[in-house]
């Protein structure tokens, strides 16, 4: 399974529509990774430019979204795509909303960031260790899932999925923290609940790089493995 | 609220999911191809080939030009017998009887397993004589019984209303679509059990191949119906089962809903996928 998978049809010009497809995919996975970045780093430095430059990009997201969407509708009715071109372009429908999700929480993040920089008059918010393991965690996530996309390789699905109960982990023991911080001084519930928007973000995007890798094995493999526990899905991917 | 008010029925999801589906009918064999080689002369053009043909399911056969599934669907009523220098081996058993038994009797075979071509060829005779041309040689006369079955016949291939006012016209002067219809029309007039459609479709416009295509969908409650298509969209359409055929032989077969998402074999993918071979 490699990316040859999209060439040699008879029609090169669809040859080049797959392929055309498959590049703004990757675009946008790039552009929302860079988004997750800078709304993290935002948050963490209290860099209000870089917040209010992730929520204006979201609208590049959301275009790209509607079209590749548009472009695999076209596809659809002009090609009668089957087989692997089909579940390629379904799949791809399927991953850009994730993707396109996944943007929304990065965007979330940089309004939360600003937010919490009107409430604090230090900006800065260091402290929260455990918030940036568990970003790094979700970005790893999404970047092997864009990778398997981009290889077409669906050998390292399960190593990525298994990150997502490390995310979790994470997730309980932030919340346990801001719980411990609201009983110390019911003064820090507004912040608290805020920060808790960007920990539950974080680890939406960890589900969202899980979607995106169950879609991929269904495009590649052709079988539908949603919904299925960790333990489940490494049983079927070793069949 | 009160435990009365409180609804406990669960909603029945059975008819929504399709693996319930499945198993919803047996599926009994109508055809069996055993073991089927056939030689033109010193070249072979059917290769061993194997597979079930189930009751009143469509089953398409598709492949580039030249891969046999033609001829093997002619193997099904014995045209090839037609053509001097073709040899055949191995069985095609049809309700438990294999219909290269030397005591079967030809005409009686395809007169249950009926066939329609390419192009319509409606014999040049009114459109009731068309259809009633079946029974008549097989001696029927009785008025009452043709007018009745040409009705029938002609209802069961969606042509009734267009054509009843004019039965006595000739066959040759209506369009394309509809002769190929009448044919149709002809062939399930003297009731056969298995239908095979070469390309029914390929010689008619968009409109008049959707109707086929409609059509084939309600004679399978009938019939059991074996097609062959260049058109791999209209094999996705209206079949049940797809057969793919190559340089002779029967590479894969399945459900057409499997074959056309996910096929197993790499030949096929390249195939529907169109892509070089």
């Amino acid at each position: 399974m490699d990316n040859s998978k999209i060439g040699h049809h008879i029609s090169g010009q669809f040859n080049k529509e797959l392929e055309d497809v498959r590049n703004k995919v990757l675009t946008m996975g790039g552009l929302v990774e860079q988004q997750i970045e800078l709304a993290v780093t935002a948050f963490s430095t209290g860099d209000m430019e870089m917040a209010e430059l992730v929520i204006k990009q979201d609208n590049q997201v959301d275009a790209l979204e509607m079209a590749i969407d548009q472009e695999c509708m076209q596809i659809l009715a002009l090609r009668q795509p089957a087989a692997f071109d089909l579940r390629l372009l379904i799949t791809v429908i399927k991953v850009v909303n994730e993707l396109e999700r996944v943007g929304d929480m990065a965007e979330r993040i940089a309004e939360m960031a600003i937010q919490l920089a009107g409430i604090d008059n230090n900006n800065k918010h260091d402290q929260y260790y455990e918030l940036e393991h568990m970003a790094e965690l979700v970005q790893e996530m999404l970047h092997g899932a864009l990778d398997v996309f981009a290889r077409m390789n669906i050998e390292d699905v399960t190593t990525i999925t298994g990150l997502d109960e490390n995310v979790d982990r994470e997730y309980g023991s932030i919340i346990r923290q801001l719980i411990t911080r609201m009983m110390e001084d019911p003064r820090n519930i507004t912040r608290m609940l805020d920060v808790l928007w960007i920990a539950r973000s974080l680890e939406r995007i960890g589900d969202h790089a899980c979607n995106v890798c169950e879609h991929l094995v269904y495009m590649v493999k052709g079988e539908d493995v949603r919904h299925l526990t960790q333990e489940e899905l490494e049983r079927k991917m070793k069949e | 609220m009160t435990a009365q008010h409180v609804r406990t029925h669960t909603i029945d999801m059975s008819s929504v999911l399709r693996d319930q589906k499945k198993t919803d009918e047996p599926n009994e064999t109508c055809i069996k191809v055993e073991n089927l080689n056939l030689f033109y002369g010193e070249k072979q053009a059917l290769h061993n080939i194997n597979m079930e043909i189930l009751k009143k399911k469509v089953t398409a056969y598709i492949g580039p030009s030249g891969c046999g599934k033609s001829t093997l669907l002619r193997c099904i009523n014995r045209m090839n017998d037609l053509v001097d220098s073709a040899k055949i081996d191995g069985k095609i058993i049809l309700d438990n009887e294999n219909i290269y038994d030397k005591s079967v009797n030809v005409a009686a075979l395809r007169r249950r397993v009926g066939m329609v071509f390419q192009k319509p060829n409606p014999f040049p005779k009114s459109i009731f004589e068309n259809v009633a041309y079946g029974l008549r040689i097989q001696g029927i006369n009785d008025k009452r019984v043709l007018e009745e079955t040409v009705e029938n016949a002609l209802r069961g291939s969606a042509l009734w209303d267009e054509m009843k006012d004019r039965l006595n016209d000739n066959a040759l002067g209506i369009s394309g679509g509809q002769q190929q219809r009448l044919v149709i029309a002809r062939a399930i007039a003297i009731e056969p059990e298995v239908l095979l459609l070469d390309e029914p479709a390929s010689a008619l416009d968009p409109i008049s191949t959707l109707k086929i295509e409609e059509l084939i969908n309600e004679l399978k409650e009938k019939y059991t119906i074996v097609i062959v298509t260049h058109n791999m969209q209209q094999a996705a359409r209206v079949s049940d089962y797809t057969a793919f055929m190559y340089l002779g032989e029967l590479i894969e077969m399945g459900m057409t809903s499997e074959l056309f998402t996910n096929p197993q074999k790499k030949q096929t993918e390249d195939y529907i996928t169109g892509r070089y071979g």
